[in-house]
C-alpha cells in the first residue's frame, strides 16, 4: 500500500496548485506531482476574436506579467500582418519589457524570497514576510520596494496611468514617452543600480549559509532554453533560441522561434491540466529543460553591459558549464535586474525614442504567426492561426511556468526526499517545499500574491485512506 | 405653433407642440438616460431606458410608464423622471442588456468610450442579477475597414437608422425576433459582400457600444467623435448645404 501526502495551497483566484507526495510501503518518497493552474480555457475563448484584440485579451491571462503576453501577442500579430515594426516601437517595446523584468524580479526577490533568506527558513511563518523583513532590515526592504516601483513606473509611462492592457498592437505600439519621463527614469537610475548591486552582494554573502539548500533545491541536470541575440548576447525580446545542456554545451542554436513545434514537444499527463513541454529530439521526459533567469544566464554568451557581465562571470563559477541548482534562480534574477537597469541606461540616449512613427498598418498577409518574448519567468510563445480576414482560428500558448513544470516536479521530489522523515509533516519541510517552488517564481497567485507564505494544506493519508496527520496554515 | 405647459419633476416647463418629453426635459436641463435615441434620426423607443412616469391624476389608477423619446407632450401633463420605481426599472433594463449578450468590458474595443458602460454606471449597476444567456455570437470582419461583433450589440438600431435616413443606403436591418434578433447587412450577406454599403462609416460613429468598430482597433481604442455625426445631421436638417 502506498501513502499519499497532499499539499493543497488554497488560492484566492480560480485555478489552483496542489502538490501530492506519494510514499511507497517503506515510507520513502516514490513520486511527486505538482499540478499547476489551467491555461487552456484562454486558448479556447480567443477563437473567433479579431487578431487586433489578442494583445488585450491575452494580457489578462496573468495579473502579474501582463506585459509579457502583450508583447508576445503583438509580435505574433506583426508576423501575420507581415510588417516590420517601426524602430521606435521596437525600442519602446524593449523598454517596457525591461521595466517588467525589473518589477517582477524585484517582487520575487525582495517581497517573496528575501524574507526566507534574511529571517531564515525556520523562522516563524507569521513573521516571515515583507513586513517581517521591513522590521528586520528596513533599508533593504524599502530599497526593494522602490526598485519594483521603478519598473512599474516605466510600464505606466508607456502604457498609461491605468496600465493599458493593449499598448502594444500588431504592427507597433500606441504611444511614446514624454521628455519628462526620460528625465524621471534618468534621475532614478543611480539609486536602483545601487539597490541591485547591494542585493547581489547580500545574496553572495548568504551563499555559505545556504549550501544545503543549493545542493537539494532542484539541483539536477536539464537542458536550458532562452533567446539570445545574433552573437549569443543575453536577450529578452527578440533573437533566436538556443538550448544548452548542463555541461554548458550548446546543443542547438539559431533556432527560429517560428519553428518551435519542431523542437518543443508538449506532453500531456492525465493528472494535470498543464502540458509538459520537452525538447523534442530527446523525447519525453528526458528532454526536460528549464527556462527563466537561470536558463537565460546559462544560454547567453555574455550580457553586454559591464557590471552585469562581471557578475555573470562570477555566477558561472558556481557550476561546471551551466549552473544547475534551481536555488540560483534567485541569484540569476538579481543579476538580470542589474542587466536590465544598465540596458535601460544605454537606451535613454537613443534618438529613436522620441519618434512619432510607432505603428505599421497592414491587412492580413499571412495566416499564421508565432510571437516569442522572454517573460520574467522564461520564454513565452504565442502561436496564432487566423482566417483570411483576421479572425482567430486557433491559439497555442507555451507559457514559461509550463516549461518549468517538469523541473518543478523534480525539485519538489528532491526536497521531499531529503526532508520527509516518517509520517509527520514538519514545518521545516513545508517551508522548504514552498521555497523550492518559489525559486521558479511560478506565476500562481498562491506563490506571489499571498503575503509571506503560501496557504498550505497538507494531508498525510495512510494505507487505508485514513488521515494520519494534517497541517493547515 | 401652440405652446404647451407641463410639469416635469415638479418644475413647470413649456414646450412646442410637436416636442417629445425627452426634448423638453433636455432643454430644461433635466437628465433622462437614453441609449437608442440619437439626435438627428427618428426615435423608435427600442431600449426603454428613457421611461418616465406620467401621473394618472387619480389615486386609484397607477401612474403610466412611457418612453420619453417617443411620447409627445400634452397640456397639463405631470411627469416624473427619477422616481424609485423608475430607477429600479432602469437598472433592471441595463442588467437585462448585459445578460443577453457577451459584454466583456476589459477586453472590448470601446472600453472607456461606451454608452452602455456609462449608463451602467449612471444607474448604479454593480452586478447582474439575471443569469447570463451567453449566446454564441458571430464576429464579421469581412468588410475591409470595419467590423461588427454581435456579442456587443444591444439592438438599439442606431446603425440601421443612420444608414437608412442619413446615408440612404439601408445596408443595415434587423433579422429574427426577440432574443434571436440580429443586425444584418443587406440580405444577411457578410458585410464584405453587402453591395449597398458605401463604406461611409456612419454606423461606426452611431454605435453606442463596441459592436461596430474600425478594424485594427484594439482594447479601448474606439474613441468615436460623435460630433462628426451631429455636424452632419444639423447641416442636413437646416439645409446648410443647399444654396
Ligand atoms: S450594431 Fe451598434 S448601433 Fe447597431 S443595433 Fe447593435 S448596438 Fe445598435
Ligand atoms: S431612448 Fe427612448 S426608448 Fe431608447
Amino acid at each position: 500500500m502506498t501513502q499519499r501526502i497532499m499539499i493543497d495551497p488554497v488560492t484566492r483566484i480560480e485555478g489552483h496548485a496542489k502538490i501530492s507526495i506519494h510514499l511507497d510501503d517503506a515510507g520513502q518518497v516514490e513520486d511527486v506531482r505538482f499540478h499547476v493552474t489551467e491555461f487552456r480555457g484562454f486558448e479556447r475563448f480567443c477563437e473567433g476574436r479579431p487578431l487586433w484584440e489578442m494583445p488585450g485579451i491575452t494580457a489578462r491571462i496573468c495579473g502579474i506579467c501582463p506585459v509579457s503576453h502583450l508583447l508576445a501577442s503583438a509580435k505574433a500579430g506583426d508576423q501575420i500582418l507581415a510588417v516590420m515594426v517601426p524602430p521606435a516601437a521596437d525600442t519602446l517595446r524593449r523598454l517596457m519589457n525591461l521595466g517588467q523584468i525589473i518589477q517582477s524580479h524585484a517582487l520575487s526577490f525582495f517581497h517573496l524570497s528575501a524574507p526566507d533568506f534574511v529571517l531564515g527558513m525556520e523562522s516563524e511563518p507569521a513573521k516571515r514576510n515583507i513586513f517581517g523583513l521591513i522590521a528586520e532590515d528596513p533599508a533593504f526592504a524599502r530599497s526593494g520596494i522602490r526598485l519594483r516601483q521603478f519598473g512599474q513606473e516605466i510600464i505606466e509611462m508607456l502604457g498609461g496611468q491605468r496600465i493599458h492592457p493593449a499598448w502594444a498592437t500588431p504592427g507597433g505600439v500606441r504611444s511614446s514617452l514624454q521628455k519628462s519621463d526620460l528625465e524621471q527614469i534618468r534621475e532614478h537610475l543611480p539609486e536602483v543600480r545601487a539597490t541591485a548591486i547591494n542585493a547581489i552582494g547580500h545574496f553572495k554573502r548568504m551563499l555559505e549559509q545556504y549550501r544545503e539548500e543549493s545542493q537539494i533545491f532542484g539541483n539536477f541536470s536539464t537542458l536550458f532554453l532562452g533567446l539570445v541575440g545574433p552573437d549569443g548576447a543575453w536577450e529578452h525580446y527578440d533573437g533566436r533560441l538556443r538550448f544548452v545542456d548542463s555541461a554548458g554545451n550548446c546543443i542547438a542554436e539559431r533556432l527560429d522561434p517560428a519553428d518551435y513545434k519542431k523542437f518543443v514537444g508538449e506532453a500531456v499527463e492525465s493528472w494535470s491540466y498543464l502540458k509538459f513541454p520537452y525538447y523534442r529530439p530527446m523525447g519525453y521526459p528526458d528532454g526536460i529543460y528549464r527556462v527563466g533567469p537561470l536558463a537565460r544566464l546559462n544560454v547567453c554568451s555574455y550580457i553586454g553591459t559591464p557590471l552585469a557581465d562581471k557578475e555573470l562571470r562570477e555566477f558561472r563559477s558556481l557550476g561546471h558549464g551551466a549552473v544547475s541548482s534551481s536555488f540560483f534562480y534567485h541569484y540569476a534574477r538579481i543579476i538580470e535586474i542589474l542587466a536590465a537597469i544598465e540596458k535601460i541606461e544605454a537606451m535613454l540616449d537613443d534618438p529613436n525614442l522620441m519618434s512619432s512613427r510607432l505603428r505599421a498598418s497592414a491587412g492580413i498577409n499571412r495566416l499564421e504567426g508565432v510571437g516569442v518574448s522572454e517573460a520574467p519567468r522564461g520564454t513565452l510563445f504565442h502561436h496564432y492561426h487566423v482566417d483570411e480576414h483576421g479572425l482567430i482560428k486557433k491559439v497555442n500558448l507555451v507559457i514559461a511556468t509550463g516549461q518549468n513544470n517538469l523541473a518543478m516536479n523534480r525539485t519538489v521530489a528532491q526536497i521531499a526526499r531529503h526532508y520527509i522523515r516518517g509520517t509527520d509533516i514538519s514545518e521545516g519541510m513545508l517551508n522548504r517545499i514552498e521555497a523550492g517552488i518559489r525559486a521558479f517564481d511560478p506565476c500562481l497567485s498562491c506563490s506571489t500574491h499571498a503575503v509571506g507564505m503560501m496557504p498550505l494544506h497538507v494531508e498525510l493519508i495512510g494505507p487505508g485512506g485514513e488521515v494520519l496527520d494534517e497541517v493547515q496554515r | 405653433m401652440t405652446v404647451k405647459t407641463l410639469t416635469i419633476d415638479d418644475k413647470l416647463v413649456s414646450a412646442r407642440e410637436q416636442d417629445t418629453i425627452l426634448d423638453v426635459a433636455r432643454e430644461s436641463g433635466i437628465p433622462i438616460p437614453t441609449l437608442c435615441h440619437l439626435d438627428g434620426v427618428k426615435d423608435v423607443g427600442a431600449c426603454r431606458l428613457c421611461l418616465v412616469e406620467i401621473a394618472s391624476g387619480s389615486p386609484d389608477r397607477p401612474n403610466r410608464l412611457q418612453p420619453a423619446c417617443v411620447t409627445k407632450v400634452v397640456e397639463g401633463m405631470v411627469v416624473y423622471t427619477a422616481t424609485e420605481r423608475l430607477k429600479k426599472y432602469r437598472r433592471m433594463i441595463v442588467e437585462l442588456l448585459f445578460s443577453e449578450r457577451n459584454h466583456i468590458c476589459s477586453v472590448c474595443v470601446a472600453n472607456g468610450h461606451c454608452e452602455l458602460q456609462d449608463i451602467a454606471i449612471t444607474v448604479g449597476m454593480d452586478h447582474v442579477r439575471y443569469e447570463y444567456v451567453s449566446p454564441l455570437c458571430e464576429v464579421d470582419i469581412t468588410h475591409g475597414l470595419f467590423g461588427v461583433d454581435q456579442n456587443r450589440c444591444i439592438l438599439c438600431t442606431r446603425c440601421v437608422r443612420v444608414c437608412d435616413e442619413i446615408e440612404g443606403a439601408h445596408t443595415w436591418d434587423v433579422a429574427g425576433r426577440g432574443i434571436g434578433a440580429r443586425v444584418i447587412t443587406d440580405l444577411h450577406q457578410s458585410w464584405g459582400e453587402a453591395r449597398s454599403c458605401t463604406s461611409c462609416g456612419k454606423c461606426v460613429l452611431a454605435c453606442p457600444t463596441g459592436a461596430i468598430f474600425r478594424q485594427g482597433a484594439t482594447v479601448a481604442e474606439m474613441d468615436r467623435d460623435r460630433s462628426r455625426l451631429s455636424v452632419l445631421m444639423t447641416a442636413r436638417e437646416k439645409r446648410e448645404w443647399i444654396g
